[in-house]
């Protein structure tokens, strides 16, 4: 069996028939693994789940408890063995949970990287390169204008302006899953010892992040009623709140918002941003070349995000490589 | 220069005016002479640098970058100094020099060795740096900071009075260290400038109609807006300067009128030129704008004049903080029955609104463009200060009429055809009349219309004729309002023949619709 044909592109997302299971599916299945907590890549529905212990707990925090028939908790490393085939389950840095998956089967072994990124992160485990013989990637950022700076010097940028506006508050969107608490946590980093407050759509999130043995400092809802109280503060929030009626009663807030889209002037400007925050869960251009470059699989595979920019690099580096045009749109996600 | 560039890019997305101001103010705190002098030559427009092509920066990018990740790259970003900012590969941490230094290479370097001078640039750059740099060599940025504000975070970072760095800010000169000096109170206050100084300029607003309905005519003075340009003369002894409303030193593309003042002071008003008694159209004097020193023939026709608005100076004393009614008075007894070069502006007697935009509506044709209200007690301002003074152009709506009937004139045009009754088309192919208006224009353009009426006469009821549809008048207009005179149900409020359309069939003209949309 080679590692090609252990995995196939289908309408509902990668399918390994040796072991009749889809990967990160884009409808409900049988069965299923999930990589990561993120709603394209975590849904519900499906018959039985393979993912970590994290994923698993934000999945049910979710979409709750019976969001699956059956969750096989899997943890990080371990080998579950399918009659031959065998699949482990290996950090990939993205988010708290977040796994590549690695299927072997009599010598062939392919890794799937979900979402991943090489950086640090207090948040999650780093991620782990695994060799292979087919390397199956994410592309989000897959374009030579995305490089992430270093996320502490962004997170400086954001002390820095709340010390230049101390009479405004600090409105940061930032993506309920993983963003936020790693803005947190890298707000800890830094010093940032007062409360940090938050929009109710992250209160759950943080909770379960806390629970899960990530701490992340005093942590308070926005009080409804003294919302114009806030200034010199930190607020989070979900992206999409930032310009909603929910903001308006904020004591005049900068508006940031951290993602690695802050790289790209338009779209900043698109959102209303006032202090773009380039903070990315995804791997930038580097980490996604660099790490093709590292593996030196046998093939490479392109899932969603920038496909062209990537297998074109791939093609002047002789490295075999073909898009797959997984359905898959991690704009917001980031 | 990293530190310049951190300040734009803060700027570009810093849309309050508030926080532009901190920004601004917190750059002048924290980066040393004399380099945020020369950020504030670029801020205000004052930094004379070399425009490169956006041909030299795509042919840096072709040399540096591959083709493909490039054309993916730009159309994902859609700015070429931004993805070649975020592309252009880097070997490590650079040395970027200070902004005063990387102006003057560039200021020295040629053409030739452009590309090279920039390609090292960019090496040394941060993304950032690399973006606002070929920001400002393409001249192509915008970060929404007027010279005005950025004035404004000098003297807020100083806690000065603005006015006083608007006084002071026309003569000197970048990197302004003597004038930060002061602003930081660590050293003298710049001497003032000269009599033949620049003073900064005084602006009006637009005026609209919801506004012009809350001011009381009486507490206002008009005068004719001329159709020229707003300049301002400066006479200190044998030093006479013409210029711009930005500050442009004009004197030497107008040696007639700059030879012929002969006041002490300083005067605010539009320059104009005359052909024969009459002000000449606005692409005359444009063609004597045009020539860094004018011919004596062009300076024979074309002769150039300044119609005064106002007195700042009188000899060596400053009239500004007076009411505009007072430097109004000095303004009439300094110029007499006349000066050289130098005329009066007139101010426009008026009973109420209604009755200015009639002697407004009627300037059709002349070198007027409108009308200026000024506040009697407005003392004079740098800048736009809101609501002392208004300009209230003759900014018409326009609309295609047909023609439909002609009317002889009176008196000494009773042989003409003078008034003229037009109307748009309605339910189809009807026209129904929705104004009348006499021809503002040149005898001979008043002869080709006679002409045309004679020669498309329908029917004649005494000294009124019928025509057939078959031309279209442009007609300006300041408003609309119902009238149960008209057919149409509307009519149009100060209508003018604006131009005459020989060239548009009358099947092409505009609808009733189009018009009764204007009403809401
Ligand atoms: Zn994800």
């Amino acid at each position: 069996m080679s590692a090609t044909t252990l995995l196939r592109p289908t309408p509902s997302g990668l399918y390994c028939a040796a072991g009749d299971f889809h990967v990160d599916p884009t409808r409900a299945v049988a069965r299923a693994v999930i990589t990561h907590g993120h709603g394209d890549h975590a849904r519900a529905g499906h018959g039985a789940v393979l993912t970590t212990r994290e994923t698993a707990a934000i999945m049910r925090s979710r979409y709750g408890d019976g969001c699956a028939g059956r969750i096989d908790e899997t943890p990080y490393g371990q080998v579950v063995d399918l009659g031959g085939l065998r699949l482990r389950l290996v950090p990939a840095g993205h988010v708290l949970g977040s796994a590549q998956l690695v299927v072997e089967q009599g010598g062939a072994r392919v890794v799937v990287s979900g979402d991943y990124k090489r950086r640090p992160d207090p948040t999650c485990l780093p991620f782990e390169p695994v060799s292979c013989d087919l390397f199956i990637t994410e592309a989000t950022f897959a374009l030579p204008v995305f490089r992430h700076p270093p996320a502490a010097d962004e997170i400086a940028r954001l002390l820095a302006s709340v010390r230049r506006f101390p009479e405004r508050c600090h409105l940061v969107g930032a993506y309920a899953l993983g963003k936020a608490q790693r803005v947190i946590a890298l707000l800890r980093q830094a010093g940032w010892s007062r409360p940090i407050y938050l929009h109710g759509a992250l209160l759950a999130l943080c909770a379960l992040y806390e629970q899960l043995g990530v701490a992340l400092g005093p942590l308070l809802p926005v009080p409804e009623g003294l919302k114009n109280a806030l200034a010199g503060e930190i607020v989070l929030c979900p992206p999409g709140a930032l310009n909603d009626r929910w903001s308006r009663g904020l004591a005049d807030p900068v508006t940031a918002a951290a993602s690695g889209w802050m790289r790209v002037r338009a779209r900043a400007r698109q959102r209303g941003v006032e202090l773009p925050l380039i903070i990315s869960d995804h791997a930038d251009w580097d980490e996604l070349t660099g790490t093709i470059a590292e593996l030196a699989p046998g093939a490479v595979w392109v899932t969603h995000g920038r496909d062209d920019a990537l297998v074109h690099w791939c093609g002047t580096r002789g490295q075999p490589a073909q898009a797959l045009a997984l359905a898959g749109d991690d704009d917001d996600h980031d | 220069m990293q530190r310049f560039a951190a300040l734009l890019d803060d700027l570009t997305y810093h849309d309050q005016r508030n926080g532009k101001l901190r920004l601004i103010a917190d750059y002048l705190r924290t980066t040393p002479d004399p380099d945020r002098g020369w950020a504030l030559a670029a801020l205000t427009d004052g930094l004379d640098m070399p425009h490169a092509q956006p041909a030299l920066i795509r042919s840096l990018a072709a040399e540096r970058l591959d083709p493909v990740l490039f054309a993916l790259s730009y159309d994902y970003v859609g700015d070429l100094a931004e993805t070649v900012a975020l592309l252009w590969p880097v070997a490590g941490p650079g040395h970027p020099p200070p902004l005063g230094e990387l102006i003057a290479t560039l200021g020295r370097t040629g053409k030739a060795a452009m590309p090279g001078v920039v390609a090292g640039l960019l090496d040394q750059l941060d993304t950032t740096g690399r973006w606002a740099l070929l920001k400002l060599l393409t001249g192509t940025l915008r970060v929404g900071v007027s010279g005005r504000l950025a004035r404004l975070a000098v003297a807020q970072f100083g806690a000065v009075d603005p006015a006083a760095i608007e006084d002071l800010w026309p003569s000197a000169t970048a990197p302004f260290t003597a004038l930060l000096a002061w602003v930081e109170g660590r050293g003298p206050r710049p001497a003032n400038p000269g009599g033949s100084a620049f003073r900064p300029v005084m602006l009006a607003h637009a005026l609209d109609e919801a506004t012009r309905a809350t001011l009381v005519p009486g507490d206002f003075c008009a005068e004719w807006k001329w159709d020229g340009i707003r300049v301002q003369a400066a006479v200190s002894g044998p030093a006479r300067r013409l210029y711009s409303r930005n500050g442009e030193d004009l004197s030497a593309a107008f040696p007639d009128l700059v030879g012929a003042l002969d006041f002490e002071g300083v005067v605010d008003g539009e320059l104009l030129v005359l052909a024969g008694p009459a002000v000449a159209p606005f692409a005359d004097l444009q063609k004597r704008l045009n020539r860094k020193t004018p011919g004596a023939k062009l300076m024979r026709e074309r002769p150039a004049r300044l119609r005064a608005y106002d007195l700042l100076f009188d000899g060596p004393e400053d009239l500004r903080p007076l009411p505009f009614s007072h430097r109004r008075q000095r303004l009439e007894a300094m110029i007499g029955s006349g000066r050289p070069g130098l005329d009066l502006s007139p101010l426009i007697a008026f009973a109420d609104w209604d009755d200015l935009a009639r002697r407004r509506a009627d300037t059709t044709g002349t070198a007027i463009e409108g009308v200026m209200l000024k506040r009697r007690d407005s003392p004079y301002l740098a800048g736009r200060p809101r609501g002392l003074w208004w300009k209230w152009k003759r900014d018409p709506h326009l609309v295609d009429a047909v023609l439909m009937y002609a009317q002889r004139g009176h008196g000494k045009r009773s042989s003409d055809y003078a008034d003229f009754t037009f109307g748009v088309w309605a339910d189809g192919d009807r026209l129904v009349p929705v104004g009348k208006a006499c021809l503002g224009f040149t005898d001979a353009a008043l002869e080709h219309l006679d002409r045309w009426v004679r020669g498309h006469l329908v029917k004649r009821y005494g000294p009124v004729a019928e025509v057939s549809a078959g031309l279209v008048l442009e007609i300006a207009f300041e408003g609309l309002q119902h009238s149960t005179r008209h057919r149409s149900g509307i009519a149009l409020r100060f209508p003018r023949i604006h131009r005459i359309r020989w060239d548009k069939p009358a099947a092409e003209a505009d609808r009733l619709d189009a018009l009764l949309a204007l009403l809401g």
